[in-house]
């Protein structure tokens, strides 16, 4: 190639764009470390014993903390890996195992799609289903539609997992005189748990900071919630209710709600991570 | 989610032969027809919980669309005490600040994902794509207190200065609150351009070196071949990921009701307050009195429901027609 080609205006045009698109990703990572950044300073910040064991103040004195938002929040999402987990994983194993043709064409559109519904609206559907035939919000009503949404992904996932287990084991399993349920269930299912166990964690981390479900299903409390029919409170709405609002000292509280929501999907998310790392490793090594 | 498993076709495991000598009755005796039936019903549910969800979103908005068809989604009118519901400035806000975060989203996310695909070590690339996905586990109330403690205070900054320049142009005049359609589409734009970022980048990475060697081949610059060979092969997985984008932006709550203002006007202004679909149900559903208020709330979920799905479905569409592999988003 000679020296003059290609011609210099396009060698020019070249390391500018290369150097614009260089500049593109810098923009994103330090909009991402000033979030996590500032997130961590100001909710450090505000954290203190009394916020993981006390309940809320009343509006304009100081102390108080988010003891029902956080036990809140743990209920909620133990509800719904009760609704959504054995859902999704029963579903996943069909569409691996059994479905075929249309039937998993349909489903897994379908799945897609209820991904896809915008959580303010699997609220109201929520409301409709649960609040209005009950009268009142509840843990219950929380429950159900954080469960509903994470139907879809535990059930992708699980397919997915299942699917890339070799053909080859099962019909190891067969030719071993095992009845179909039984190779899927001695073979299939534990070949693949490492990836399953780690798409319902990484599940769980994404209902768990969402609000607009929660926002006319479990509504909100400023008291703890017994048992699951009470109307309760939760640390994404939490958030909300105090970023709202006019106080400082509920400013401060809502970031540390954020921090230690924020902490609590990141660590998960990593452990997940390390769990599916150490899966992979087993299933080589 | 592992991309190479989709990319087999539909062979269900099924083992023919063995299968089509038992009867029905033996294959429930051992086991496997009750395991087919319970894992049948789990599958299932998916359609039948998408089916209670159309249905309660219809019947539950009836009041509302009897009283006023198709007029609801143009009339700019909406006023609860008197019992009028037009929902003209939440579709204005919704389009308006949708669209503005894909404006600023679409650029800064592909140049990310062409960075990240074409030049940066595969290493590299992989440990700053973990890291931006992060991104997008963040909840979108966080997004919201973000913006209202740190985006807000900034643009304070920013905008009297744009406003002092480019004032004259309308989209730019007009008093600035701080919370704004401008406000709103920033931080949007923030949460939709991991989603453009990962997905481009895996759409661009699995194009075939073929198609880039032909072109290096013609004496190309590598900014000549990423732009004319690798990104018109790619265009369908990439306006799949617009898409998708698209809808998130339409369908996002918390974090645009913290930072838009929540004020029901239309305004030609980028910097005024305003309003949006999923904004105005966020706020006013629990304090909704009377059911025609309460049908008009959910009439809204309905639009943003089927609004939301069709950008869905055709995104999915598109990338289901892309030869030779799929992307999950």
């Amino acid at each position: 190639m000679s020296a003059s080609y290609p011609p210099l205006s396009r060698k020019i045009t070249n390391v500018v764009m290369l150097a614009l698109t260089g500049f593109c990703t810098l923009l994103v990572l330090s909009v991402l470390l000033t979030i996590l950044g500032y997130l961590l300073w100001k909710g450090a910040s505000s954290l203190n014993i009394a916020f993981f064991t006390k309940i809320p103040a009343p509006v304009g004195q100081s102390g108080g903390g988010v003891e029902n938002a956080i036990v809140g929040t743990l209920k909620l999402l133990a509800l719904a890996s009760a609704i959504g987990v054995p859902i999704g994983l029963l579903g996943g194993i069909y569409l691996s195992e059994f479905a075929g043709g249309w039937s998993a064409f349909t489903i897994r559109y379908t799945t897609d799609l209820l991904n896809g519904v915008p959580s303010v609206v699997m609220g109201i559907f929520v409301y409709t289903l649960v609040v209005l035939p009950m009268h009142h919000f509840s843990t219950l009503a929380g429950g159900v539609a954080l469960g509903i949404m994470m139907i879809p992904i535990a059930l992708r996932s699980t397919e997915d997992f299942l699917r890339a287990v070799p053909r080859s084991l099962r019909e190891g399993g067969l030719a071993l005189g095992a009845s179909k349920s039984e190779t899927i269930f001695t073979i299939v299912i534990p070949a693949a748990i490492y990836g399953i166990i780690t798409g319902i964690m990484l599940d769980i981390a994404r209902v768990a900071g969402e609000t607009a479900p929660l926002l006319f299903t479990a509504f909100g409390n400023l008291y703890n919630s017994p048992g699951w029919l009470q109307p309760t409170s939760s640390l994404p709405v939490v958030i909300y209710n105090y970023a709202i609002s006019p106080y400082d000292v509920w400013h401060k509280q809502a970031w540390a709600a954020g921090f230690v929501l924020l902490s609590g999907l990141l660590v998960i998310s990593i452990i997940s991570r390390l769990i599916l790392a150490r899966g992979k490793k087993l299933s080589h090594g | 989610m592992s991309n190479a498993v989709l990319a087999t076709p539909e062979v269900p495991f099924e083992s023919r032969g063995l299968d089509k000598k038992q009867t029905w009755w033996e294959r429930l005796r051992k086991g496997d027809e009750v395991v087919h039936l319970i894992t049948l019903a789990g599958g299932w549910s998916i359609l039948v919980i998408t089916g209670l969800l159309v249905q309660h979103l219809w019947v539950y908005s009836r009041l509302s669309r009897h009283a006023f068809g198709w007029h609801f989604l143009v009339d700019s009118t909406w006023d609860p005490v008197n019992g009028v519901f037009g929902a003209w400035p939440f579709v204005y806000g919704t389009v308006v600040t949708s669209l503005l975060a894909l404006t600023i989203a679409i650029p800064i996310g592909l140049g990310s994902a062409i960075f990240l695909a074409e030049l940066a070590p595969r290493k590299l690339s992989n440990a700053l794509t973990f890291l931006i996905e992060l991104l997008a586990a963040v909840p979108s109330v966080i997004y919201g207190l973000i913006g209202i403690f740190l985006l807000i205070p900034v643009l304070f900054n920013v905008v009297p200065y744009v406003q002092k320049y480019f004032g004259w142009i309308p989209i730019f005049n007009g008093t600035f609150y701080g919370v704004s359609y401008f406000s709103a589409s920033i931080v949007l734009a923030i949460m939709v351009v991991p989603f453009i970022i990962s997905i481009s980048r895996e759409v661009l990475i699995s194009v075939p070196v073929s198609q880039r060697e032909a072109m290096m081949a013609l004496g190309a610059t590598k900014w000549d071949v990423t732009w004319r060979a690798v990104v018109p092969y790619a265009r369908q997985g990439i306006m799949g990921s617009i898409f998708l984008s698209l809808a998130r932006a339409l369908g996002e709550t918390m974090a645009v009701t913290m930072v838009i203002g929540n004020v029901a006007q239309v305004s030609t202004s980028l910097m005024a307050p305003g309003y949006t679909i999923a904004a105005v149900i966020a706020n006013e559903f629990t304090e909704a009195t009377g059911d025609l208020y309460l049908h008009a709330l959910i009439e809204l979920g309905l639009v943003l429901f089927v609004v939301t799905m069709i950008f869905n479905a055709l995104a999915r569409l598109l990338m289901l027609t892309m030869k030779g592999h799929e992307v999950v988003g």
